[in-house]
């Protein structure tokens, strides 16, 4: 949060100020300026939507979205989900271990980090990846990594 | 002028659409050409397709690359000539001119941000008959068309509508559900990206039906292109005053917002989805009270899924009978069918119901990708039946698939080849429900991290009958205490993987 100050953050959720449904979007607006959600913005969410901080805290572990420490510059998230099962996903991600990356953990490597997703609604072109937004269809170790080193420079 | 079509749709843009955009423009140089992104036409393993308009129709080049771009240029593409990649006239593609096309209609074929092509195409024809209609024959017309939820429950759309219209409020809400969480399913989003003025049509319509003068649509946060084309496309909606205060001009005011979920499977449960529309952890609600008298913030509310409201415009502008036409028994309309998984040609097929699952994965799909033969096939997504070879014969429908053991839900369908081990689906099955329960009540919460110990120990054959009895047990207990689908349908992968295939789980024959 270090380029940031409580108060640009309060004014940045600023229309939200008192209004108890707006949690979860104000979490996600956090993230969208930071890149993730520091504990401190937590109580500044609570303050700002007028609700206790446990209230944030639920919402924010209850959605896989939320991180609590700062991304990599790529990240890349590779579909684990039936349809990508089918079209071979599983020797994709032992492919992506051996070069050092476990999409189960959320490894991060060089500035690229790999995480598992269940689907990317790209099911007729798996295996399926995005990497920063970016879709990448019948992916393969190469095109992944390819991607992910140009999202990373 | 010459126009050249890219699509922008997702699944083209993980093929390089993008790419093939640009390197199309960079080459046109003073020539009268323009590029016009569209949606996908729905046949995804020749994406990107790029098209070309020619006095014939609309010829269309297949797979093509950055690379062969120039080539294309030299074997003058522009005209319609022949190159290796042409497939000639889109539109008479095998793939295509057998399906029957009603809310894909439009989708791989308009600039989908361009209301002059949304009208020019049918488009707004159901909202204008909408507003010289009482609210009353506007859902009436729903009901007649025998529109059923498309999102898995198949609830009759009219009865929900006419719920939410008796009841008295100062506030309803029009709910769309575009959390397309299920594997192997993709028709919301492709039609979010490639025709967004079909669902809000239906969605204005729906308000002014029932009274609801606020719309949400939910979409998953795993379709960042979707939400940015639906939130461009509600700003020309607003522009043209076909949302605010007085929808064109009438004396109905419909707005509407997309909100994005955060990465929760189980929000794309009607209840849960509400709670997370307020803010909250997407815990499901136990019903009664159904949505329709007690939804949104406590309001009456439509809840319906992107390919429900969809299917309204049509209804409207050409009657419910012509929908009502279609159809198999009380599955009544088209189907958008969505071929996934290990299948050489997927993409998008819409029929009427009624049309086989052979000829889905066999005529239409082609068989598998990787050439094998299929072994099984998942319907509905993670909490769909597994179907093998002898269900190839059963016609597509609510109770047609049911009566076979399996679900329609979103119409996805995944196929798998003869190297796919069973007993690993059904764990997974259970897996995914671990990791995705809301963990509200116990079944599901607890009964799908026993289903994961209780399958592996079956397949490392310890107290195989003893523990298979056990599994059938916790089956039937997640089956019939969970509080909603998530932790009840989960058993219909795993029963099904086990009766079809039970040697995959390491089950002698003998063994029950």
């Amino acid at each position: 949060m270090s380029n940031y100050s409580e108060e640009s953050i309060l004014n940045y959720l600023g229309p939200y100020k008192g209004d108890a449904s707006a949690v979860l979007r104000s979490l996600q607006l956090v993230q969208e300026l930071l890149g993730y959600v520091p504990d401190s913005a937590l109580d500044l969410v609570a303050k700002n939507c007028n609700v206790s901080r446990a209230e944030v805290y639920g919402v924010f572990t209850f959605y896989s979205d939320f991180r609590s420490t700062a991304p990599a510059k790529a990240v890349v998230k590779v579909c684990v989900a039936e349809a990508c099962q089918a079209s071979g996903c599983a020797s994709l991600i032992s492919e992506l271990h051996d070069k050092g990356y476990d999409i189960h953990k959320g490894t991060v490597k060089a500035d690229i980090q790999m995480e598992q997703t269940f689907c990317l609604g790209n099911c007729a072109l798996g295996p399926a990846a995005m990497v920063n937004g970016k879709p990448i269809g019948r992916a393969t170790s190469a095109s992944i990594l390819a991607a992910a080193k140009v999202a990373a420079k | 002028m010459i126009k050249v079509f890219v699509p922008l749709d997702s699944a083209a843009l993980s093929m390089g659409a993008d790419e093939v955009a640009t390197a199309i423009s960079e080459r046109i140089g003073s020539q009268d050409v323009t590029v016009i992104r569209t949606g996908s036409r729905g046949m995804l393993w020749l994406e990107p397709l790029v098209e070309v308009e020619t006095a014939a129709g609309r010829i269309g080049y297949a797979n093509v690359s950055v690379d062969m771009v120039p080539e294309l240029f030299v074997s003058d593409f522009l005209s319609g000539a022949d190159h290796k990649s042409k497939i000639g006239l889109v539109q008479d593609h095998e793939f295509l001119k057998s399906q029957n096309r009603i809310t894909f209609s439009r989708v791989g074929i308009i600039d989908p941000l361009s209301i002059a092509d949304y009208e020019s195409h049918g488009g707004l024809a159901g909202l204008r008959k909408a507003l010289t209609m009482s609210a009353t024959s506007i859902v009436e017309q729903v009901t007649e068309s025998g529109l059923r939820g498309r999102g898995g429950a198949g609830f009759p759309a009219g009865i929900k509508w006419q719920t939410v219209l008796n009841t008295e409020s100062d506030q309803k809400y029009i709910c769309c559900n575009a959390d397309e969480g299920d594997s192997g399913t993709f028709a919301d989003r492709m039609l979010m990206e490639g025709d967004p003025f079909t669902l809000i049509e239906g969605m204005i319509i729906a308000g002014i039906a029932v009274g609801a003068t606020k719309g949400l649509i939910y979409v998953r946060s795993e379709y960042p292109h979707a939400i940015d084309i639906l939130n461009r496309a509600i700003a020309v909606a607003k522009e043209h005053k076909l949302l605010g205060e007085s929808v064109l001009g009438s004396a109905f005011e419909f707005e509407l917002e997309v909100r994005v979920g955060a990465g929760s499977y189980v929000c794309g449960e009607e209840t849960a989805m509400l709670e997370s529309l307020e803010g909250k952890r997407g815990m499901v609600r136990a019903k009664p009270p159904i949505p329709a008298l007690v939804g949104l913030f406590g309001k009456p509310t439509v809840i319906n899924n992107v390919m429900t409201l969809s299917a309204v415009p049509m209804i409207l502008a050409d009657g419910a009978a012509a929908y009502q036409a279609l159809g198999d028994e009380r599955s009544r309309g088209t189907q958008v069918f969505q071929l996934a998984g290990n299948i050489k040609q997927g993409g998008i097929v819409e029929v009427a119901f009624g049309v086989t699952l052979g000829e889905l994965i066999d005529t239409y799909g082609g068989g598998t990708l990787t050439g094998r033969p299929v072994k099984t096939v998942q319907i509905g997504g993670p909490l769909g039946a597994y179907l093998g070879k002898d269900s190839w014969t059963v016609a597509m429908g609510y109770e047609s698939l049911a009566q076979a053991g399996g679900m329609l839900g979103h119409g996805g369908i995944v196929v798998f080849d003869d190297t796919v081990n069973m007993a690993k689906q059904a764990r997974f099955a259970m897996e995914f429900c671990a990791e995705e329960s809301c963990g509200k009540c116990t079944p599901c919460r607890i009964g799908s991290t026993r289903g994961v110990e209780v399958i592996d120990r079956i397949v490392a054959g310890e107290e195989q009958s003893k523990n298979l009895e056990l599994l059938e047990d916790l089956c039937e207990v997640m089956a019939d205490g969970s509080l909603c689908a998530m932790g009840g349908l989960t058993p219909l992968p795993v029963r099904s993987a086990l009766k079809l295939f039970p040697a995959d789980f390491g089950i002698k024959s003998g063994v029950k």
